[in-house]
């Protein structure tokens, strides 16, 4: 299947999607968001998966979010589909979506602090204790 | 007059309640009176008791009523019929159905950050833990990517092996969706079934991978291990066993007035409900679209296989446990093809710096125990890029996005889960239907939490 890549500015990204949904892009199959920590200047990359079911093709956006606000539109009015998804994004990275209905956290407990996909939150930062133990 | 005119009908009748006939007994006040049945059923009436035409869904008070009727019900998240630890916030009237919310996170063991953690080697133990009920396609997808970000082609017969693997793999997957869900429904003997069948598939995965579930067998560049001695007797054995079995479902379930009054007209998730809610896999083909990534973007040689896309139209429950065992039909077609035509050859892709090498060759050459060391130390490495890449797994389409950074691990790991998608219907088909109908609605999703979770 045909696959395109598009790299779009934060601000343009839902006149963009709208554009694309017109052309017979049905269905978001995948948001996610990249954490480029110390690597690029604007820090997380916002990652959309279409699907055009009738044309037989994928388009993929890249949009770069700004650091100061790490906000972006919500996407759930153009596809319904897209709400778990946004939420994850903003438990995993903390970015929010502007629009959206629900914005809670999905995975983690409602009283999480931290955003656990973030390069900076390290593996295993959390100590665990398991009940019974053998102390060493 | 009320009592005289019964008094008539019973006389006229052939029914005779106890001891009626000897009088001083109003037929009013007998159980039998009030039981009694017509003598000729009308042929419409006959159809829908036997399950041939069914007239539901049922349609709820239009009335809406004051908010302190409402109440709001915590379903799960350790209700059997929830399939792992869903839990639904069900809003209540009577016993109608109003809203849902699912809540989710409660098998949340964090595998995408644990994933940019492991090597690409040993990214299969990770992947193949999400979705426990169809691990090989996790696998598959996993190293689909890995392959496509290496630019490397496996063998062919490491892509039959995997063909061959991963649809034994839906066969079994959609054997539990069915065992489950009849379970749901009530009907117990299809779990004893279903899980029956299942287990001889599992057999032919230990005898081959080493485990049951979680084989970490298809990795990149190639499966673990060669197809077992005997394999084909083992498939042969499979293959005349199953259709077999799906008949004895059939005559079960297929024309049960009571599995199809339960199933039918209810949940109907249409074509476009799924497009907007990004629904793929067997509830987009159970509203009538045929859409399979097995034939629109075919992976590792499936386009090869003779093999048809079964689509039904009536985008019920029904049609969504039907389609499954069309799919296993179908699914049996692949395996036999694969079998019989299964090439000869090498089984995991020749290139020192993916591959390692033979146990017997570190005993002689530096070389390889040089290689041998740096792939389970440091694992290979994986050129800048990002790819996706999406198979159709048995509950929709699962892909897998890799960022990578030019080292060893990758930089993000992120698996889009075809449960953690389609839970979003849920709202969708319960509301505005009994609570005896959301169990069933749950069911016919086939929600793996392991995969909605990761």
């Amino acid at each position: 299947m045909e696959e395109q890549i598009y790299n779009i500015p934060a601000d343009q990204l839902r006149s963009k999607v709208l554009e694309l949904r017109n052309q017979g892009y049905e269905m978001l199959v995948d948001l996610t968001v990249v954490d480029w920590y110390r690597k690029r200047d604007d820090r997380f990359e916002l990652v959309v998966n279409l699907l055009s079911l009738s044309k037989k093709k994928r388009a993929r956006i890249l949009s770069n979010i700004s650091n100061e606000k790490l906000e972006c539109e919500s996407l759930t009015d153009i596809y319904p589909g897209a709400n778990f998804y946004e939420r994850e994004a903003f438990d995993m990275y903390g970015v929010i979506f502007s629009g959206h209905p629900d914005l809670t956290r999905i995975l983690m407990p409602d009283d999480w602090v931290g955003h656990p996909l973030r390069k900076d939150f390290g593996l295993g930062k959390i100590p665990v204790q398991f009940k019974n133990a053998p102390k060493v | 007059m009320m009592e005289e005119k019964e008094h008539k009908d019973f006389q006229d009748s052939e029914y005779w309640a106890t001891n009626a006939e000897q009088g001083g007994w109003s037929l009013a006040s007998t159980d039998e009176g009030n039981q009694k049945m017509d003598i000729e059923e009308p042929q419409e009436e006959l159809n829908i008791q036997m399950g041939k035409e069914v007239l539901d869904d049922y349609i709820g008070r239009e009335e809406i009523s004051s908010e302190d009727d409402r109440m709001i019900v915590n379903m799960g998240p350790q209700h059997p019929s929830t399939h792992g630890v869903l839990r639904l916030q069900v809003e209540l009237e009577g016993e109608i159905v109003r809203r849902v919310k699912p809540v989710i996170g409660y098998l949340h063991t964090g595998m995408e950050k644990t994933g940019e953690s492991l090597t690409y080697s040993q990214g299969c133990t990770n992947t193949t833990r999400m979705d426990y009920l169809a691990p090989l396609f996790n696998e598959l997808v996993f190293s689909l990517t890995t392959e496509k970000l290496l630019n490397i082609e496996v063998p062919e017969r490491a892509k039959q092996i995997r063909i061959l693997m991963t649809e034994l793999n839906r066969v079994t997957s959609h054997l539990v969706a069915l065992a489950t869900g009849g379970m749901d429904i009530g009907a117990i003997s299809m779990m004893i079934f279903g899980f029956r069948e299942r287990e001889m598939i599992l057999n032919f995965f230990e005898k081959t991978t080493g485990l049951r579930m979680n084989h970490n067998y298809i990795r990149p560049g190639g499966v673990a291990a060669d197809l077992p001695d005997g394999w084909k007797k083992d498939i042969q054995e499979i293959l005349e066993e199953i259709p077999k079995k799906l008949k004895d479902y059939d005559q079960m379930l297929l024309d049960n007035p009571i599995w199809n009054g339960r199933l039918r007209n209810v949940g109907i998730l249409t074509t476009q409900e799924c497009f907007d809610l990004g629904i793929t896999g067997p509830s987009l083909r159970a509203s009538g679209y045929e859409w399979d990534l097995r034939k629109v973007e075919p992976y590792s040689g499936i386009e090869k296989f003779n093999f048809d896309i079964p689509v039904l139209e009536d985008s019920d429950v029904f049609s969504r446990w039907r389609i499954k065992v069309l799919e296993i039909q179908e699914s049996l077609k692949i395996i036999e093809q694969a079998m019989e035509t299964m090439p000869k050859g090498d089984y995991r892709v020749d290139d020192k710096k993916v591959t390692p090498p033979p146990r017997k060759r570190l005993d002689e050459s530096m070389e390889a125990l040089i290689h041998h060391f740096k792939l389970f130390t440091e694992g290979f490495k994986v050129p800048e890029g990002e790819a996706y890449v999406a198979v159709e797994s048995p509950r929709g389409e699962l892909g897998c996005y890799i960022v990578s950074d030019g080292s060893s691990t990758p930089y993000k790991m992120h698996i889009r889960a075809p449960s953690f998608c389609n839970l979003q219907a849920l709202p969708v088909i319960m509301s505005n239907s009994p609570i005896a109908d959301a169990v069933a609605s749950i069911a016919s999703l086939d929600p793996v939490i392991g995969d909605v979770d990761r």
